[in-house]
C-alpha cells in the first residue's frame, strides 16, 4: 500500500508491502540508523519515535506508519548540529561499538520529552528496553542525566 | 572515581579525549555491514542441520532452485576449493557432504542466495535433506566414555598440563588441605550486531569482503582455501563492527566462506547477515568447564600446593579450543606465588555448539573456581579474604604457576591495597554485619577476587604475535594511519590516534585511523588477547617516529639548529631558541624537498621459552593484575541476587586513554556480572533453546550496581607503548568470581556453579534449612 507519513520533518509517500516491517521499510528509505539486533522487540536497537512515543520498529508493520509522524536519529542532527542528547552521549563517552546508540538516543529523546527532570531510578526504568553489551550502561545513565540538565 | 596521581610528560597520552568515531556513531552514519547497499545485491541464508548428530543421506535442492528470485542453492558439491574450515584444527566442513555426519544443530548443509531475504528464506525451507539420526554425545561424561565418537580419532582432542615443583611434597608440607568441584557454564557473547559479511567482485577482478570482524587476516586466509584461489585475489576490509568480545575472532572466517561461495557462483554482491537465532544457534560460546581443585596451605595461609583437573566442553568442532585451553591452563591457579602446581586440562568434543573465544578466553571459568577455593581456605583458616591474597600475591621476583620469574610491572599488591582503600573495606564489612543482624529475609555478602592476566597471545601463539602499521603524513599535515587491528567498540581507533598524535607531535584531530584492509598492512595477528594497544600501538608509534625524525632532520637543516633541541608537540615544531613552525607547514616543506613521508611500523613480541610437556616457561610477555570487591544482596525467600556495589582496581601499566579505560571496565564488569548471575544457555537434545534476548537474558540498565568505583594502578611495562599493558579482558575476569564469593558469604553456602541463577541459589538456601 502507499504509506503517507512525516519522516524526520518531511512529508513522504512510499509504497510498502502489507507484511513489511517498519524496520525494513525505513531502512529501505535510507534510514540506516534503524538497526536490527534481535527482530523480536527485545533489544531496542530499532527504536524510533512514532507520534512522540518510542516504539520498536521490528514489531511494527510499515502500513501502520501511515498518517504518523516518525523520527529516527537521522532527523535529530539533520542540520549538522547535534541534539543535546546526542551531544551528551558523545561528551560523557556513552558510545562504544555504536550499534545500540541510535536506538538508545531515540529512547532517551522520547523519555526526556515526557519526563524532563528524571531521577536516576526513573532513567533506568525509562531506558530498560534498550540493551547495550559494551558500556555496562553507567555512562548511558550519565548521558541522559547530562542531557536532562541541559534541557 | 579515585585514581593514582602520576606525573604526565605527555600532551595527549593520559588525557581525557572524545572517541574519534563518536560523531558517526551517534548520528547513525557509521556503516555496519548490513548498511552497505550495492546494486543487484543478493541476500544469503543458511540451511542448518535439524539434528545434533545424524548422517546426511541425501540433499535435494531441486525445489528450492526453481523458486522465482532464487539465484543459487549450493551444497558441498559446489565448493571449488577445500571443504574444510578451522583456525587451529581443520575439523569443520564448510558444507556437510552427503554420507557424512552433521555434528551439531548449527552445522550448515546448504546455502541460498536470492533477490530478497524473504525469497531466500522461503527457498531454504524447500531444501530437502534426508538424515539418518544417530545417538549424540551431549555431556563431557558421555564423551569421555568414547562409546560414540564425535570425530574418528576420539573425543579428547588435546590435553595440556603444568608440572611445577613436587605436588606430593607440597601437600605433605601443608597444614590444611581442601578439595572441591566446580562448574562454569556457557556464556553467549551477545554482541548487539549479529554476524554479517558482504562479498563482492571488485575492480581488480578478485573478491573483496567487507564484514563485522575482529580478525581480517583470518578471513583472508580462510576464504581463498574454500574458493581454491590465491590469497592475492581476496581483499578483506573490516566494516564498522558492533561488538565482538571474542565472538568475531574466528567465526567471521566461516561466515565469509559461506558468503564468498555465494558471490563466487552468482557473480553478484551477496550480503549474508545472520538472524539472532542463527547467530546464537551456530556460533561459538564461552566453554563450559568442569573442574576439581585441591589446595594445600600452611596454618598461616601460605599456599603450598595446588592440584587442578579440568575438562572443557569444546562442542562439535575444535575452532579455537586448543589455544583457549592454553589460557585456562596458565590462569587456573590465578595470581599467586605457589611452589607446587599440577594442572591437567582436557578438551572434549560433544555434539553441541562449538565453543571458542570470549573475553577472558577460558580464564573466567577457572578463576571462578580458584578464587572460590582461596576464599574458602581463608574461611577455614579464620583469615580475611584480603589478607590471604596479600600473603600469596605475586611481586617482582616471584614465580608464576608456570615458573616464570616476574621482572617488572607487577602491580598485583597495589591493586589489593587500592581495592581495600576505595571500598573502605573495614567499614563495608561492618555495615554488612549490621545489615544482616537487622534483616532476616535479605542477606548481604562481600566477595573478593584477585586475578592475573597474561597479555597478548603468549608462548602458544608466538607465530601470530606481531603487528604492522602504515602511516602517511600528507602535505597539509593530516595523517592516515592504517594498522592491522580492528575497532569493535573497545576504542582501538581512539587510543591509536592518541599514540600517533603523541609520537608525531601533531594534533589528534588531524589523524584518521582507517579500518583495516589486508591490502595495506601485513598480517598483524588477531585483535584479541588485549593485545591491540601494545602491538598495534608499538607498530604505529615506530612508524610515526621514523617520519618525525625525517621531519626533524629537515627542520634542523633548513633552520640551522641542532636536531636534539627540536620538539614536536600538539601541532607545533619548535626549538629552545625560539624557532617555531606549524606541523602542516613543515610537512609541506618536506614534500617540496622530496622527503619520504610514508612509513611502515612492525612490532614483534619478545620471544618466549615454553616447554609444552611440563607447562614450564615464559607463558606470556607480561601480566596485568586486578583486585575486585563486590557487595551483593540476596533475597533469601526467592534466591534472587543483586550486585549493589563494586570496587575494582586494575594494573594497566600506564593509562593512555582514561575515558576508554573506564568504559572498558564498566562494560566488562556488567558482562562478568551477567555471567556470574543469570546469563543461562539452555539446551534440549543439544539444540539451544535460549536463542534470542527474550530467553537468553543479558543485563539491562536496571541490573547494574548502584555504585561501581574504578581505580587504576600504574606500574610501567618497559615494552608497552608509553608503558601500557592491556585492559579488554581483565575488565571482565575478576567479576564472576567476586560475585560468586559474595553470594557464598551472604548465604553461608559455597557457590560452586556459575551462573549462580536464582534457582541454584534458592536450592542452596533450602539445603541449609
Amino acid at each position: 500500500m502507499l504509506v503517507r507519513f512525516n519522516l524526520n520533518g518531511e512529508n513522504i509517500e512510499a509504497e510498502a508491502e502489507d507484511d513489511e516491517r517498519a524496520l525494513d521499510f525505513l531502512r529501505r528509505l535510507g534510514m540506516k540508523s534503524v538497526k536490527e539486533g534481535c527482530g523480536e522487540g527485545e533489544c531496542g536497537a530499532c527504536t524510533i519515535i512514532v507520534n512522540g512515543k518510542n516504539v520498536v520498529s521490528c514489531l511494527m508493520l510499515a502500513p501502520e506508519l501511515d498518517k504518523t509522524e516518525v523520527w529516527t536519529v537521522e532527523g535529530l542532527s539533520a542540520k549538522g548540529k547535534l541534539d543535546p542528547i546526542q551531544k551528551a552521549f558523545v561528551e560523557v563517552g556513552a558510545i562504544q561499538c555504536g550499534f545500540c546508540t541510535p536506538g538508545m538516543v531515540m529512547s532517551a529523546k522520547a523519555f526526556l520529552n515526557k519526563n524532563p527532570h528524571p531521577s536516576e531510578e526513573e532513567i533506568k526504568k525509562g531506558m530498560e528496553g534498550n540493551l547495550c553489551r559494551c558500556t555496562g550502561y553507567f555512562k548511558i545513565v550519565d548521558a541522559v542525566k547530562r542531557a536532562a540538565g541541559e534541557g | 572515581m579515585q585514581g593514582v596521581t602520576e606525573k604526565h610528560g605527555y600532551f595527549i597520552i593520559g588525557k581525557e579525549v572524545q572517541r574519534v568515531d563518536a560523531f558517526q556513531k551517534v548520528t547513525g552514519q557509521a556503516k555496519f555491514v548490513a548498511d552497505f547497499d550495492m546494486k543487484d545485491m543478493l541476500y544469503g541464508v543458511l540451511v542448518l542441520s535439524k539434528y545434533a548428530r545424524a548422517r546426511v543421506k541425501k540433499i535435494d535442492v531441486s525445489k528450492a532452485k526453481i523458486l522465482k528470485g532464487v539465484k543459487a542453492v549450493l551444497t558441498y558439491k559446489d565448493i571449488p576449493g577445500e571443504n574444510q574450515l578451522g583456525e587451529v584444527v581443520a575439523d569443520m566442513p564448510c558444507l556437510v557432504p552427503e554420507g557424512e555426519e552433521v555434528r551439531y544443530h548449527g552445522d550448515v548443509v546448504a546455502l541460498v542466495a536470492a533477490d530478497t531475504l524473504k525469497i531466500a528464506k522461503s527457498a531454504a525451507k524447500l531444501v530437502e535433506v534426508e538424515y539418518e539420526e544417530l545417538t549424540p554425545i551431549l555431556t563431557i561424561e558421555e564423551a569421555l566414555k568414547n562409546e560414540y565418537k564425535v570425530h574418528p580419532n576420539g573425543n579428547v582432542l588435546t590435553s595440556k598440563r603444568i608440572r611445577k615443583g613436587n605436588i606430593e611434597a607440597g601437600f605433605a608440607d601443608s597444614d590444611v588441605i581442601l578439595e572441591d568441584d566446580f562448574y562454569a557454564h556457557y556464556q553467549e557473547q551477545a554482541y548487539l550486531e549479529p554476524q554479517g559479511i558482504l562479498a563482492t567482485f571488485d575492480n581488480n577482478y578478485g573478491i573483496t569482503i567487507y564484514g563485522s570482524m575482529q580478525c581480517p587476516y583470518y578471513v583472508q586466509s580462510a576464504v581463498p582455501k574454500v574458493l581454491g584461489i590465491p590469497m592475492n585475489q581476496v581483499r578483506v576490509i573490516q566494516a564498522e563492527t558492533g561488538g565482538a568480545f571474542g565472538g568475531k575472532e574466528d567465526v567471521p572466517s566461516y561466515v565469509a566462506s559461506q558468503c564468498a561461495l555465494l558471490a563466487y557462483h552468482t557473480k553478484k554482491p551477496v550480503l549474508l547477515v545472520y538472524s539472532r537465532e542463527v547467530d546464537i544457534q551456530t556460533t561459538s560460546k564461552r566453554h563450559p568447564i568442569k573442574s576439581h581443585y585441591k589446595l594445600g596451605l600452611s596454618r598461616d595461609g601460605k599456599l603450598k600446593a595446588v592440584e587442578i583437573t579440568a575438562h572443557m566442553d569444546m562442542g562439535a568442532y575444535a575452532t579455537l579450543s586448543p589455544i583457549v585451553m592454553y589460557r585456562s591452563l596458565v590462569h587456573a591457579a590465578s595470581a599467586y606465588d605457589i611452589p607446587n602446581v599440577k594442572v591437567d586440562i582436557d578438551g572434549v568434543y560433544t555434539n553441541k555448539v562449538p565453543c571458542g573465544a570470549f573475553r577472558g578466553f577460558g580464564s573466567p571459568q577457572v578463576l571462578f573456581a580458584m578464587e572460590s577455593m582461596v576464599s574458602e581456605a581463608a574461611k577455614r583458616l579464620k583469615m580475611d579474604p584480603i589478607d590471604i591474597r596479600m600473603k600469596n600475591a605475586l611481586r617482582v621476583g616471584s614465580r608464576t604457576s608456570t615458573d616464570q620469574v616476574l621482572t617488572e610491572s607487577v602491580g598485583a599488591v597495589k591493586t589489593i591495597e587500592h581495592a581495600v582503600k576505595i571500598s573502605n573495606y573495614d567499614e563495608l564489612k561492618r555495615q554488612v554485619i549490621e545489615f544482616n543482624e537487622k534483616n532476616k529475609f535479605k542477606k548481604r555478602g562481600i566477595g573478593v577476587s584477585h586475578i592475573i592476566y597474561g597479555v597478548s597471545l603468549g608462548a602458544a601463539g608466538q607465530h601470530l604475535d606481531a603487528a604492522g602499521a602504515l602511516v602517511q603524513v600528507h602535505r597539509d599535515g593530516t595523517i592516515n594511519v592504517h594498522f592491522g587491528n580492528t575497532e569493535m567498540g573497545q576504542g582501538a581507533k581512539t587510543v591509536i590516534s592518541m599514540i600517533a598524535a603523541e609520537a608525531l607531535g601533531q594534533k589528534m584531530d588531524k589523524i584518521r585511523v582507517d579500518n583495516p584492509d589486508t591490502s595495506y598492512v601485513q598480517d598483524s595477528g588477531p585483535t584479541v588477547a588485549s593485545r591491540t594497544t601494545v602491538f598495534g600501538g608499538n607498530a604505529v608509534k615506530s612508524a610515526c617516529e621514523s617520519i618525525k625524525s625525517r621531519m626533524a632532520k629537515h627542520f634542523a637543516k633548513t633552520r640551522k639548529v641542532p636536531i636534539d633541541e627540536i620538539t614536536f608537540e600538539n601541532g607545533t615544531v619548535k626549538t629552545s631558541n625560539g624557532e617555531e613552525e606549524d606541523f602542516g607547514k613543515l610537512a609541506q616543506e618536506c614534500y617540496d624537498a622530496n622527503v619520504k613521508m610514508i612509513e611502515r611500523g612492525w612490532f614483534v613480541s619478545p620471544k618466549l621459552y615454553w616447554n609444552p610437556e611440563t607447562g614450564i616457561g615464559e607463558a606470556y610477555i607480561t601480566y596485568a593484575y586486578a583486585t575486585q570487591i563486590v557487595l551483593v544482596e540476596v533475597d533469601m525467600l526467592t534466591g534472587r541476587t543483586q550486585v549493589i556495589e563494586g570496587y575494582t582496581s586494575h594494573d594497566v601499566g600506564k593509562k593512555l586513554n582514561p575515558v576508554g579505560l573506564v568504559g572498558q571496565v564498566q562494560g566488562g564488569f556488567v558482562q562478568g556480572m551477567g555471567y556470574g548471575l543469570f546469563e543461562e544457555i539452555k539446551t534440549s537434545s543439544g539444540k539451544i533453546l535460549t536463542d534470542n534476548f527474550n530467553t537468553y537474558i543479558i543485563p539491562t540498565i536496571s541490573d547494574i550496581p548502584k555504585k561501581l568505583v574504578i581505580d587504576f594502578v600504574e606500574d610501567d611495562y618497559s615494552q608497552g607503548p608509553f608503558g601500557a599493558k592491556g585492559i579488554g579482558e581483565p575488565s571482565l575476569m575478576p567479576t564472576p568470581a567476586a560475585v560468586a564469593n559474595a553470594i557464598s558469604d551472604a548465604i553461608g553456602r559455597r557457590i560452586k556453579r556459575i551462573p549462580a541463577t536464582q534457582e541454584y541459589v534458592m536450592n542452596l538456601i533450602e539445603e541449609v534449612k
